[in-house]
């Protein structure tokens, strides 16, 4: 008889050195004041599955880090949160994910009007090859945010203030925005994203591109942003995570291993997968 | 597996070793630098043997002789019925006027053959110019003018050397008789050499001297039109639907293997295709430009998906995520970011296309633009023939003045394809965005 691949056998590669995932994520994964609620989601890219049974609130304004080793599901959790998972023909999401009380997989629901609530900062910077007027004015001219050209003007100077990037730009709004240096592209890509008034904004490794003065302008902006958004960030940065979120969330092999308070993460994990990713231990 | 143990390489040795292998490689690198080199200078040389064979021909075709006589405008023997229309002076002695001038040039011949030869000096074209010299300036009636008028093909060929004096004068086409009245014309200083003005101005003719492309260039223009107003937006439909729309499945597969074979099929099938739907079942005339636009617009479809296709896919997936994510919907994103930045590829392709559309010959003669049509096209609907078609006509014909009309003819075409090709890069330029 040939050796048949159980499930049990499987079931190791959830192991890193001897240590398993935990079946039910430890931590509090519900908090007071949700603004968005995710109920045992699952995602799938046809056979394999990338997000395992994940529960986790997230809290009005306030920002939340999602750490975790490559490949641990974290970027395509973020990534259903506004269902840009959608343009990926073979991905399958099940389970629930609300906002405001409304489930976001709802057909009922209209996937632009979920993305004008829920904004996002990609990983690489990417304004558009137009120029910086038009990549902050672009939004709110598609949603119709701006009754008057005054409006749509003032909507542009205080997202770019917001963004702290006017006074860098403010005499060349004309210019393409791709002429800008990687921060500034990135701070552009931010309030870009203000720009339509969001609830939530989804950040997938806004640093990771940038050197560390940048990374420090877009730490100090986010730090800003808190007070009226809230904020999702990826990063794998424990330093980062630690610094500017005021919950952290450990993911692992498409389980969400931990969450808690940052301090309490960072200080005294429940899990030692944690503890040894964030002592760098591996990862 | 060695019998000796392994003695690492003291670095003087991995010095000489490394300086050999380099030495190798250098030497590879200028072996192929000098295929290259010799690549281009074959293609070079065979592009510049291909214009310099075509100028050579062509640049002569372009100018032809005429003769200047200087006729006497008698009203009475050009209009008759005096009322200066197209129909009363149909009635007019034009012929006569300007044989009466030639003859009176040639110090008035005697005897029928003498005449005879004389009349062929000049292109039976000629009362037709008169009569239209007339038209434009009726106020020139009752006075003498001078008017060049093209001489008789046969000649035009003497006078570029082409017929030899030497030739015993029963195997050459212009008698001795004619030589002689070609040579005192000649001495009266009345033969000039100038740019042809049939050529860019008339049409099909049975005489080379009369022979224009003005017909054919039109009809070649309205074609493309037709074509491109056809096949540009459905090719950039179908590639904006196959790439960002289509569901993966069966159904789109096949749909693009056939789209990419399409573009292998034979460009002569399309024109038998043409034949079979447009007139014989939908009953449309033939040889109209419209017909030939919509069979060459089904020709350059799969050359125009295919390169859009390439160019929506070269739009970095960065951008349709920057778009969606501020809340563009899927239609907006293609609209607003993914169709201006594949623009210029999309373009590149069309002009491509047009091109190979434009220097198409075999499904248009299918669909009878082979037609032999003096008046030019003023619509899509109007009998027509293009470009290629007319040199392909002109050069089956015997007269040897056809073939520097052939020549002139394909410098227009390729004068035509590179200010095509030109306008195309300009437009690609202005519309090319850097991300």
């Amino acid at each position: 008889m040939e050796t048949i691949v159980s499930d049990s056998m499987v079931q190791n590669t959830n192991q890193v050195e001897g240590r398993a995932v935990p079946e039910k994520t430890l931590g509090e994964i519900q908090v007071d004041n949700p603004r968005m609620s995710a109920r045992n989601v699952n995602v799938f890219y046809g056979e394999k599955q990338a997000i395992d049974n994940i529960s986790l609130d997230i809290g009005m304004s306030q920002v939340i880090s999602f750490i975790g080793p490559s490949g641990c599901g974290k970027s395509t959790f973020l990534r259903c949160l506004n269902r840009m998972n959608d343009t990926i023909d073979i991905c399958k999401v099940d389970g629930e994910i609300k906002i405001d009380h409304q489930n976001i997989y709802d057909p009922a629901i209209d996937v632009v009007s979920l993305r004008a609530r829920v904004g996002m900062v990609f990983q690489k910077p990417n304004p558009f090859p137009k120029s910086i007027f038009d990549n902050i004015a672009y939004g709110p001219r598609i949603h119709g945010l701006a009754a008057s050209k005054v409006e749509l003007d003032q909507i542009v100077e205080s997202s770019l203030q917001r963004a702290g990037l006017w006074e860098e730009v403010k005499d060349r709004l004309d210019q393409p925005g791709t002429g800008l240096s990687g921060g500034q592209q990135q701070r552009l890509c931010i309030a870009r994203a203000i720009a339509v008034s969001p609830e939530v904004i989804l950040m997938d490794e806004p640093c990771s591109a940038l050197d560390p003065i940048a990374t420090a302008k877009v730490e100090e902006l986010i730090h800003e942003l808190r007070e009226q958004y809230t904020i999702v960030i990826v990063t794998h940065s424990m330093q980062q995570a630690a610094r500017i979120s005021d919950r952290t969330a450990y993911f692992h092999l498409g389980k969400l291993v931990e969450v808690g308070d940052t301090k309490q993460v960072f200080t005294n994990p429940r899990h030692e997968l944690t503890q040894d990713y964030i002592t760098g231990r591996f990862g | 597996m060695t019998d000796r143990t392994y003695q690492r390489l003291d670095p003087q040795q991995a010095a000489e070793r490394v300086k050999a292998s380099i030495n190798l490689r250098k030497r590879k690198e200028t072996r192929f630098l000098w295929l290259g080199k010799t690549a281009v200078a074959i293609a070079l040389g065979f592009l510049v043997l291909l214009f310099a064979g075509i100028l050579s021909k062509g640049i002569p075709g372009l100018f032809q002789y005429y003769v200047t006589l200087d006729v006497r405008l008698d009203a009475r023997q050009l209009d008759p019925s005096g009322q200066m229309t197209v129909e009363s002076l149909a009635g007019g002695d034009f012929d006569g006027a300007i044989l009466t001038s030639l003859y009176e040039a040639l110090g008035n011949p005697e005897g029928r053959k003498e005449k005879r030869e004389a009349r062929r000096l000049i292109s039976s074209g000629s009362s037709q110019r008169l009569m239209n010299y007339v038209l434009d300036n009726p106020e020139q009636l009752e006075s003498m003018v001078s008017i060049q008028f093209a001489v008789d093909d046969d000649v035009d060929t003497f006078l570029r050397g082409l017929i030899s004096r030497e030739t015993p004068e029963a195997d050459r086409r212009i008698s001795d008789q004619l030589i002689g009245y070609i040579d005192a014309l000649e001495a009266e200083g009345r033969i000039s050499y100038e740019i042809s003005d049939y050529l860019f101005f008339g049409s099909a003719s049975r005489d080379a001297e009369m022979a224009g492309i003005r017909g054919a260039l039109v009809g070649s223009i309205l074609t493309l039109l037709v074509c491109i107003v056809i096949a540009f937006p459905l090719g950039v439909a179908t590639a904006v639907y196959l790439e960002e729309m289509a569901p993966k499945n069966r159904l789109t597969e096949i749909i693009e293997i056939n789209i990419n074979n399409l573009a292998a099929v034979p460009s002569v099938v399309f024109g038998i295709m043409g034949l079979a739907i447009f007139i014989v079942a939908f009953g449309m005339p033939r040889s109209i430009p419209l017909v030939g636009g919509i069979v060459l617009a089904l020709m350059t479809l799969p050359t125009i998906i295919i390169s859009s296709r390439a160019a929506i896919r070269a739009v970095p997936p960065s951008i349709r995520d920057a778009a969606l994510g501020v809340g563009a919907s899927k239609m907006q994103t293609i609209m607003h970011h993914v169709l201006p930045l594949a623009m210029p590829g999309m373009l590149t392709g069309t002009i491509i296309g047009m091109a190979q559309a434009l220097g198409e010959t075999a499904p248009l003669l299918m669909i009878g633009m082979v037609a032999f049509i003096v008046d030019v096209p003023g619509g899509v609907t109007d009998p027509g023939t293009v470009l290629p078609v007319q040199i392909f006509m002109w050069a089956d014909f015997a007269e040897r003045m056809f073939v520097q009309k052939t020549s002139a003819a394909i410098i227009v075409l390729l004068a035509f394809l590179i200010s095509m090709n030109a306008a195309a890069i300009l437009l690609r330029k202005k519309l090319e965005r850097r991300w």
